[in-house]
């Protein structure tokens, strides 16, 4: 079978976390909001309305561009995209042409341990469109509303070049984009709320010297969704060059229900946005002291969050890589290591139970009951062998669960005195009058007579002492005491 | 009482006899709607009139201001509005099907700025369509004409506003200006019409035609006027982003009568030259010879890429009015047409429907001149031309102070003389065009007769320079101490 050469790009939208759309006062908190609630005549583009740049949507912008290690143009102009759409209210979107926030930039990720690196093209700032809202028998609807509450709503597009290789690429710098842009508190990022938004270009080619045909794929709803688009287009594409076929240049839809793209309906033709300056907007000049004041606003990205967390904790990197993926679990981490100084300990607890019992719930740490002290307890409990590793799994599930502290949650359970080891001690001695016989094989040598007595323990405990504390106990009590 | 007893009052004339309570704003507003009534079915200058709202505001400023013998500058002073600055609660159709019944919930900065100043909208004005002409014939509502003879145009595309206070249907207007819409009907109408320099009126609520070039001006039968006007509507705006960052005009910025002799005047020849009706140029050069006899400089001066800005502002303003009339897509507001066949017909017969020829005409211009493979060939072009047009002004003030040019080269001609050739109408605004694309104040002001037609003169000034301007064009005004328009309407003038 001969090799396929995948390219490509991505083309990523977020949303601004400004208080105010970007040209009026209007609130950017939609979500759940009755329909044309937070609207006013320069959202709507009523006749006369005039936007007036809100300029926290442009500095925010910046910072994105900046931290994506983009050059920043000394003019910012906004240019008009025009074209007709029952979401777009004045008939054209404000967006930017020829003279973009930033260009040439380059954007870092790790996949499977691999370095990679995607160029970005360019950085810049736009508004975004109202939601038509389709009531009826099918998906199109018999009547159709338009909620307008999101127009107007500052948006960073981030292009990147053709730079990626596989699907899996593609979707790990998504995952990396977005680390960034919510580390730098400039969007949340959120897919299945979109305020993340991600489409892709995508070719295949049987030969590196033959460029691919370019198909663009939208409508992916999820990290999941983005991988699995783009696995399947490569797939489709491959097929039918394999049958020396040519794929078309087109516009695909992924169809979430069916798992497939499918072909947008619409023009074949290239769309004429007919770009030009928005003569209602002056273009901003961006001072070097501008520039300064926001990047000192920058924090530590998660790149160098993981160089930071393998050097100063020596933490492996994969186990770095991920933490540092996430800001707040990164700040979680380092609370918890600062109560409880065993980093190794704290991470692999944290990508194991913390991330699971998160997943399992869909939420970040932030929104969790447990804090960071709660949970150096705990571990510190299973340090001086107070419990097992097990017995903290099932601990710290009933921490997140109600927000108790270990000590509460044992406590509550009547974990303690059992487990602790004078109780322990009291255990190990019935078990070994209990069975003279394994005492005395295991006296002859027989090693599998102390395996019996350590299961008679555990067994009366219930599982949940520490195999390893009782079997210290029960050595120091079959070799007569201290 | 009749009106004609004030054919020559100011705003302080009024505000006089308001103080000694000879007047109030309510019996001032019933005498105009009474002259609406009478010659307005003749000249068709209004589009609504605000009869009920207009009383019962000069009603409460009666009652407020009781007592008191010093107004805000605008108090109790009616004001015709142009029909495409919108008012809270008032159609606002830009002479257009497309935004008929089309209410907006918002005053537009200059709206709210005349009701704090006192004055009171007597209704909306009459206007080619979106402000795209230069007679008022394009209006889908029906043409107005001009006061001085009924079969002829009034100018555009502010005619109403112009007709109106040229009929004394109201005391003061406001217009807009992209490429002489105020100056051109002020001169076809024997009145006063300022476009003051771009950015110095917000342009917030002002229905756009042209973003780079729509101005609000004051259109009034004395210069006083127009200074008092221009004092309240002009100041920075945060609401729009194109409003200069300075503060109102001030009458202080107008040098002292005794300084006009030091004013140069420069007559740039290209406004001189064969296209020109040589009636009109006779009537301004003697109005030329006697600015000389009172002492002022006058000197020639050349604009030489005048003749290339009318068409670069026919490839400039349509481009911006395509983008900006693209929001008439029968979703929101106005006139929605079609749909049944789905959006594309919805959008296909709302356009057609909702919008005149001379719109489409534009629409399809600016939307040739932005596709993709024509915008460095026509737009980027215009603009350049434009960047050039503004170097010939700042060139010519570097010599003198001021111009003087006719304001049109024609005198208010028949309705339909222009309509079947669009380029024919478009030569009426050549001279009020250049001084528009370079961002410059400019006054129309009346400054004879022939054959019982205005003439206007055009003063242009650098930016920001509109004092000096003011200063002139009361200086003419008071020199030539024309009587001020109050023509005798009647059917039997109209043949």
């Amino acid at each position: 079978m001969e090799n396929v050469y995948v390219t490509i790009g991505l083309e990523v939208h977020c949303q601004l976390l400004t208080r105010a759309k970007m040209f009026c006062r209007c609130s950017t908190d939609y979500i759940g909001k009755t329909p044309n609630t937070l609207v006013c005549p320069v959202c709507m583009g009523l006749p006369g309305a005039l936007p007036v740049l809100n300029r926290k949507a442009l500095e925010l912008a910046i910072k994105t561009a900046l931290a994506l290690q983009c050059e920043i143009l000394p003019e910012v102009v906004f240019h008009r995209k025009n074209y007709f759409y029952p979401d777009l209210p004045k008939g054209y979107q404000i967006s930017q042409y020829d003279f973009p926030i930033g260009v040439r930039g380059v954007l870092e990720f790790a996949l499977q341990g691999v370095k990679k690196r995607v160029r970005i093209r360019r950085v810049h700032v736009e508004e975004d469109a109202g939601k038509l809202v389709h009531e009826g028998p099918d998906l199109r609807g018999a009547v159709s509303g338009v909620d307008f509450n999101r127009a107007g709503i500052p948006l960073v597009e981030i292009v990147t070049e053709p730079d990626l290789r596989s699907p899996e690429e593609a979707k790990e710098c998504l995952v990396m984009l977005r680390s960034i842009v919510r580390y730098l508190g400039v969007s949340d990022g959120n897919m299945e709320e979109g305020s993340l938004r991600c489409d892709a270009n995508v070719s295949v080619s049987l030969s590196p010297e033959i460029p691919g045909t370019k198909v663009e794929i939208k409508n992916m709803n999820s990290f999941r969704s983005v991988f699995r688009a783009l696995s399947y287009e490569v797939e489709r594409q491959t097929e039918l060059l394999r049958a020396g076929k040519t794929p078309v240049q087109e516009t695909r839809h992924w169809d979430e229900a069916r798992q497939v793209t499918v072909p947008s309906r619409g023009k074949e033709e290239a769309e004429d946005y007919r770009y030009f300056p928005d003569p209602d907007l002056l273009p901003f000049r961006i001072l070097p002291e501008m520039l300064q004041e926001i990047r000192a606003t920058i924090p530590e990205l998660p790149l160098q969050k993981k160089e930071r967390f393998m050097r100063e904790y020596e933490l492996p990197e994969p186990e770095a890589y991920i933490l540092a993926q996430d800001r707040d679990l990164a700040e979680f981490f380092e609370a918890c290591v600062r109560e409880f100084p065993s980093p190794r300990a704290v991470c692999n607890f944290i990508l194991t139970e913390v991330l699971k019992n998160l997943n399992s719930l869909n939420i970040g740490i932030r929104e969790s009951k447990v804090t960071p002290s709660m949970l150096a307890e705990l571990l510190k409990m299973v340090e001086r062998k107070e419990i097992g590793i097990s017995l903290a799994k099932g601990i710290f599930e009933e921490m997140f669960r109600t927000g108790m502290s270990a000590r509460d949650v044992m406590l509550k359970k009547g974990i303690s005195f059992l487990t602790s080891e004078r109780d322990l001690e009291k255990v190990v001695r019935e078990v070994i009058e209990k069975n003279p016989q394994s005492v005395a094989d295991y006296l002859r040598g027989k090693e599998k007579a102390l395996h019996f007595l350590i299961g008679q323990v555990m067994r009366v405990t219930k599982g949940q002492a520490s195999p390893e504390v009782v079997k210290n106990l029960l050595l120091r009590e079959l070799s007569g005491g201290e | 009482m009749s009106l004609e007893e004030f054919r020559n009052f100011t705003i302080r004339d009024y505000h006089a006899l308001f103080a000694r309570g000879e007047l109030s704003p309510s019996v001032l507003l019933e005498a105009f709607f009474q002259r609406i009534e009478e010659v307005d079915p003749l000249l068709h200058a209004f589009l609504f009139v605000n009869r009920e709202n207009a009383l019962e505001r000069a009603r409460r400023l009666e009652k407020e201001w009781k007592g008191k013998d010093s107004y805000p500058p605008l108090w109790g002073i009616p004001v015709a509005v142009k029909d495409n600055i919108c008012t809270l609660g008032i159609p606002t159709t830009c002479g257009s099907r497309i935004l008929e019944g089309f209410i907006p919930p918002y005053n537009a900065t200059v709206i709210e700025r005349l009701e704090r100043a006192g004055a009171i909208v007597i209704g909306k004005t009459n206007m080619d369509e979106f402000a795209m002409g230069s007679s008022t014939e394009n209006s889908a509502f029906g043409p107005t004409r001009n006061p001085f003879d009924l079969n002829r145009v009034p100018g555009g595309s502010s005619g109403g506003s112009a007709a109106a206070v040229a009929a004394f249907e109201a005391p003061v207007a406001l217009g807009s200006d992209t490429g002489g819409s105020v100056r051109q009907p002020a001169a076809f109408c024997g009145i006063v019409g300022l476009r003051p320099t771009y950015g110095r009126v917000s342009r917030y609520g002002l229905v756009s035609f042209a973003s780079s070039l729509d101005q609000i001006g004051p259109m009034t039968r004395t210069v006083e006027d127009a200074i008092t006007l221009f004092e309240v509507i002009s100041g920075k705006d945060e609401r729009d982003s194109t409003c200069a960052p300075y503060p109102p005009f001030s009458r202080e910025e107008i040098p002292p009568q005794e300084d006009i002799r030091t004013i140069k005047i420069g007559l740039p020849r290209e406004y001189f030259s064969e296209g020109v009706d040589p009636r009109m140029v006779k009537v301004i050069t003697a109005v030329l010879r006697e600015l000389e006899k009172e002492g002022l400089e006058l000197v020639e001066v050349s604009l030489p890429h005048t003749n290339y800005a009318l068409e670069a502002y026919y490839i400039v303003a349509p481009s911006e009015a395509s983008s900006n009339l693209a929001r008439y897509d029968g979703v929101l507001y106005g006139m929605r047409k079609g749909g049944g066949q789905g959006l594309q017909d919805m959008y296909f017969q709302t356009r057609s429907f909702g919008f005149g020829p001379e719109v489409k005409r534009r629409i399809l211009l600016g939307t040739y001149s932005l596709s993709s493979g024509y915008y460095d060939a026509y737009y980027l072009k215009g603009m350049k031309v434009r960047t050039l047009v503004r170097r010939d002004f700042e060139e010519a003030f570097a010599t003198c102070h001021l111009l003087v040019t006719p304001v049109s080269p024609v005198f208010p001609f028949f309705l339909g003389e222009r309509t079947k050739s669009p380029y024919e109408m478009y030569l009426a605004d050549v001279f009020t065009i250049p001084s528009a694309m370079a961002g410059v104040p400019s006054i129309a002001v009346n400054c004879g007769y022939e054959d019982g037609l205005p003439v206007g003169m055009q003063i242009i000034a650098g930016p920001f320079q509109e004092g000096v301007l003011f200063a002139l064009a009361r200086f003419v005004e008071q020199m030539l101490s024309l009587p001020l328009p109050f023509p005798e309407i009647g059917p039997e003038r109209r043949s």
